[in-house]
């Protein structure tokens, strides 16, 4: 199987411009200049054609922020995201997306939507611009993607106002699919919706899945939908990946800390009044991206921790048969309760 | 037509507020009895031919040697106030609604291209802007209309350049505001052209505050020139606007003459509030906080 | 047992421009003094005006237009406003799912627990600033003293939705609505609070209503749930029965519903359609155009039946011989 993205040593690191006073203030060493946010440090991850790779990680985990890279919105500040061999990004000064061949969905429908846009003109704006469906044959393609989402031709001269949270998203899965994508990046495209909405669109995505063969990166802080979705998981912890692999051996068998605690954190539904759950929380809170702790990010709130996670960075080693970053990899037995 | 595209709901808000209705009839009147004043005003106040000086600076209701009533009395040729007002709104419309489209089209676009490009060159036009206003607007209008000399043309540039920077302050900051919603992520994501997105995406999410600030600058534009052409700067003599029949009625208040200003000047008050009064609705109807 | 809380067919309405919206439409529900119970439903189902209708929180242009709320024997419904303000806070006081609905951004952590504290007390500075950190420290924020002087925006997500816990209890209320307290939490911070409003709410005998989107996250920590749909309850029970013999189709689709639950890679059991709109429900049962098992019958609205505080409100209750 070959990478269809290929992300190498990527990283994006946010400025926030600082003030004419601020500069000065530094100058004189009476003030210092905002501190930047390094909220994708390093990051290498290759999606394979074809698969749908789970991302997943706390709010502040820079999740969002990968996916852009690989979305192509967002140019890598160090380091390179290669879609194809080619890079996403092209142009010196100000990079332009180069493909259309990976298309994004957001998490929340009702701000993705152009609200002054009519639904059959949001869907077929794309494709006429770049030339894959002339103008007199947009109306039949628009239909036609509709249909694909599950929803009925006729809405297209409706404005997304009309719309629930649930076909709004519709909406934007056709509008995505409407450029012929080979990749989707979904960015927590089920988290704002309710429970019975949630299980409808997932149900589409494993439909176009198998329908259309589409490659997908799958962000999204819910493990349960993750876990539902993905060949293959990857845990990002400020910044940085700590974990990839099949999802069944991430899920049952975690060799890094920080996927231990989390799938003990989320709790599961007890359906037998006798059972008492126990909560386990992963101690502490998280660090601000601002101001990341040194070596393993996550050694704060470790319970396996040692002196040397506080000063060495660990890397991506391969362990039974997935990559992880600890460096106690090799010698930790986190096998605990396996979540359902 | 779908019956439930965002203007026809606006509208249907729109009229719920009696006085903000009456107040955009006036406006549609005002602008329409102007525009029609060619036909529905009793004399043409530009033709020397049909004027008589024997019927100068005679009060409202004077019947003149024409033989038609003079309701609001006649100036200091003889020509009847009520046909010279309904000429003078002409132009003065002609005027505001010209200066207030150049300064959108010029502002909203220079706010909205620097909000969308960010970096240089954002903080040079933005830095622009803020430097000119800090000038008053009335003082880079006398200045350019002194420079620039009489003329309709000139008079509308020297308005658009006096008040374009409102309008580019506005939309950029409404189009930061848009620049970091997903809709306009999800087009560069597809990719479209950035002058596809700035101005099919951004600039008509803008509209609202813009057109909030468009109704107050034409206003503006309409008493500005007002107060150029009563400073002699404005229009030339030939296209009286209400500016300058205030001024030419000015000299005969003292003299108990007070209607060769006045009236031009309540005409010239009707029509700002009016415009003013569909401004503010229009703003409270856009404004999230005050809505019920 | 008395019961600390009896709300009898309670309804609140919303009239808006479309039409009167029936938020909530005749809910009964009773709790014991330090009871957990779990208030479970999707948007629009009526779960959170319910909360807010038992402390009486409804602004126009919503109304409480019939039922009755009995709190500690006293009728709360058409209570005088200032009787209904000192009994919040002091006796039932509320947890929002946003902490900055009850967090003043320009006063610290401090000022804020001694306004609470002394709206419905006299006590000294000295006091409350050592009964402020005592509960500061009991709701899991570490070095309580120094974070007392800290402003809300100086704390992170979960910091300040603790300080709203902490206000919440301050006062030693009977009853504690939380309307989605977790949601806006990644879950390593909502494991931490589900775990210490457990215990504390067992140290303190305050009971709790629990209002949450989440299955999971109510079964973990109530005893009784309740499942709302469209304004009314249609199932109600212990944890257990609920969950592991729902009886309502529409409790069954929402469990069906879940990833967890199901083989990963396989289509999910979805509920087809969507709520139906509160201004203008379907006759009958307001789940009947989404359920698999109506009939004829569901045309009518389906009351509420059961004993022993498991109940279902459906024509056709699974589980039943056909």
């Amino acid at each position: 199987m070959s990478a269809l993205v290929d992300v190498r040593a990527a990283s994006k690191v946010f400025r926030q411009p600082a003030t004419l006073v601020e500069r000065i203030g530094s100058a004189f060493g009476v003030c210092e200049l905002p501190r930047p946010v390094h909220a994708v440090d390093d990051v290498s991850l290759e999606i394979r054609n074809g698969e749908v790779l789970g991302l997943v990680g706390e709010s502040g985990c820079g999740k969002s922020t990968l996916g852009r890279m690989i979305a192509g919105i967002l140019p890598p500040s160090a380091g390179s995201a290669l879609f194809d061999g080619m890079p996403l990004l092209a142009g010196a000064g100000r990079p332009v997306k180069s493909t259309t061949r990976v298309q994004m969905i957001f998490q929340d429908p009702f701000a993705s939507l152009d609200p002054r846009m009519r639904v059959g003109d949001i869907i077929a704006e794309g494709p006429v611009a770049h030339g894959l469906v002339s103008k007199s044959a947009s109306a039949a393609d628009v239909s036609r993607w509709l249909s694909t989402v599950g929803l009925d031709p006729q809405v297209a001269d409706r404005y997304p106002h009309q719309f629930s949270g649930g076909q709004r998203q519709r909406i934007a899965i056709a509008r995505a699919l409407a450029m012929r994508p080979d990749m989707l990046v979904c960015d927590e495209p089920v988290a704002s919706l309710d429970v019975s909405i949630q299980a409808q669109i997932v149900n589409l995505f494993l439909k176009l899945r198998r329908d259309l063969g589409l490659t997908m990166l799958f962000i999204s802080h819910d493990l349960g939908v993750v876990r539902h979705v993905s060949d293959r998981i990857a845990i990002m912890y400020l910044g940085r990946i700590v974990e990839i692999g099949t999802a069944r051996s991430v899920f049952e068998r975690p060799r890094h800390p920080y996927t231990r605690a989390l799938l003990d954190s989320v709790p599961r539904l007890r359906i037998d009044d006798r059972v008492e759950v126990d909560f386990r929380p992963i101690r502490g809170e998280l660090p601000s991206p601002l101001d990341p702790p040194a070596g393993c990010h996550f050694h704060m709130r470790c319970p396996h921790a040692n002196e040397a996670c506080a000063v060495q960075r660990p890397t991506l080693l391969h362990v039974e048969g997935r990559e992880v970053a600890c460096l106690r990899a090799t010698e930790l037995d986190l096998s605990g309760e396996a979540p359902p | 037509m779908n019956g439930n595209s965002p203007l026809l709901r606006f509208w249907d808000e729109f009229v719920e507020n009696r006085v903000a209705l009456a107040a955009f009839l006036l406006v549609v009147a005002i602008v329409g009895i102007a525009a029609l004043a060619p036909i529905v005003a009793p004399q043409d106040p530009y033709d020397l031919a049909s004027l008589a000086l024997a019927d100068a600076r005679r009060p409202p209701g004077f019947v003149g040697s024409k033989g038609f009533t003079h309701w609001l009395g006649t100036d200091a040729q003889g020509r009847d106030l009520l046909s010279a007002i309904l000429y003078g709104l002409r132009v003065s419309l002609q005027v505001g609604l010209a200066a207030g489209a150049f300064a959108f089209a010029v502002g909203a676009t220079l706010g909205a291209v620097a909000a969308f490009a960010g970096g240089r060159t954002e903080s040079f036009i933005m830095r622009f802007i803020d430097l000119q206003l800090s000038f008053p607007a009335i003082l880079l209008a006398l200045v350019l209309a002194a420079v620039l000399g009489q003329g309709k043309w000139q008079l509308v540039t020297a308005l658009v350049t006096a008040q374009y920077a409102y309008f580019a302050r506005t939309a950029h900051g409404a189009a930061a505001a848009e620049r970091a919603k997903d809709y306009v992520m999800a087009a560069l994501s597809t990719p479209l052209s950035a002058r596809r997105v700035v101005f099919r995406h951004i600039l008509p999410n803008c509209l609202p505050p813009l057109i909030v600030v468009a109704t107050v600058q034409v206003a503006n534009s309409i008493a500005l020139e007002a107060t150029l052409s009563f400073l002699g700067l404005g229009l030339p003599v030939t296209e009286p606007s209400l500016g300058m029949l205030i001024a030419n009625g000015f000299q005969y208040m003292l003299s108990g003459r007070y209607w060769i200003s006045i009236y031009p000047g309540v005409a010239l008050i009707v029509l700002i509030v009016a415009i003013n009064l569909v401004g503010d609705q229009i703003r409270d109807q856009l404004n999230p906080r005050l809505r019920r | 047992m008395t019961a600390l809380l009896e709300v009898r067919d309670l309804a609140t309405h919303f009239a808006t421009r479309t039409g009167v919206v029936r938020a909530v439409d005749g809910v009964t529900l009773s709790l014991a003094p330090g009871e957990i119970i779990g208030l479970v439903g999707e948007s629009g189902s009526g779960k959170s005006v319910t909360g807010f209708s038992i402390l009486g929180l409804v602004d126009p242009p919503g109304r409480i237009v019939r039922g009755s709320v009995r709190f500690e024997g006293r009728e709360l419904v058409g209570l005088p406003h200032g009787e209904l303000r000192s009994l919040r806070g002091r006796r039932i006081a509320m947890v929002f799912q946003d902490p900055s609905a009850t967090l003043n951004p320009v006063l610290t952590i401090l000022d804020q627990m001694r306004l609470a504290l002394e709206a419905h007390e006299r006590i000294g500075k000295a006091a409350a600033r050592a009964r402020a950190a005592e509960i500061l420290t009991r709701v899991g924020i570490p070095d309580a003293g120094r974070r007392l002087d800290s402003y809300p925006h100086q704390l992170s997500g979960g910091m300040r939705q603790r300080v709203a816990i902490a206000i919440a209890l301050l006062n030693r209320p009977a009853l504690v609505v939380c309307d989605e307290p977790t949601t806006a939490l990644d879950v390593s911070i909502q494991a931490q609070i589900l775990a210490e409003m457990k215990s504390l709410a067992r140290e303190s005998g305050t009971a709790l209503i629990w209002i949450s989107h989440d299955l999971s996250t109510v079964s973990a920590l109530a005893s009784r749930i309740l499942v709302m749909y469209a304004g009314r309850v249609v199932e109600e029970g212990t944890v257990g029965d609920v969950l592991s013999a729902p009886r309502h189709p529409y409790t069954r689709g929402l469990l069906d519903s879940l990833p967890s639950l199901a083989t990963p890679g396989q289509d999910l059991r979805q509920i087809p359609g969507a709520m139906p709109s509160l201004s203008d429900p379907p006759p009958g049962c307001a789940f009947a155009p989404r359920c698999a098992h109506a009939v004829d019958a569901c045309t009518a609205m389906p009351d509420l039946v059961g004993a022993g505080g498991r109940g279902v409100r459906c024509h056709r209750p699974l589980g039943d011989a056909p």
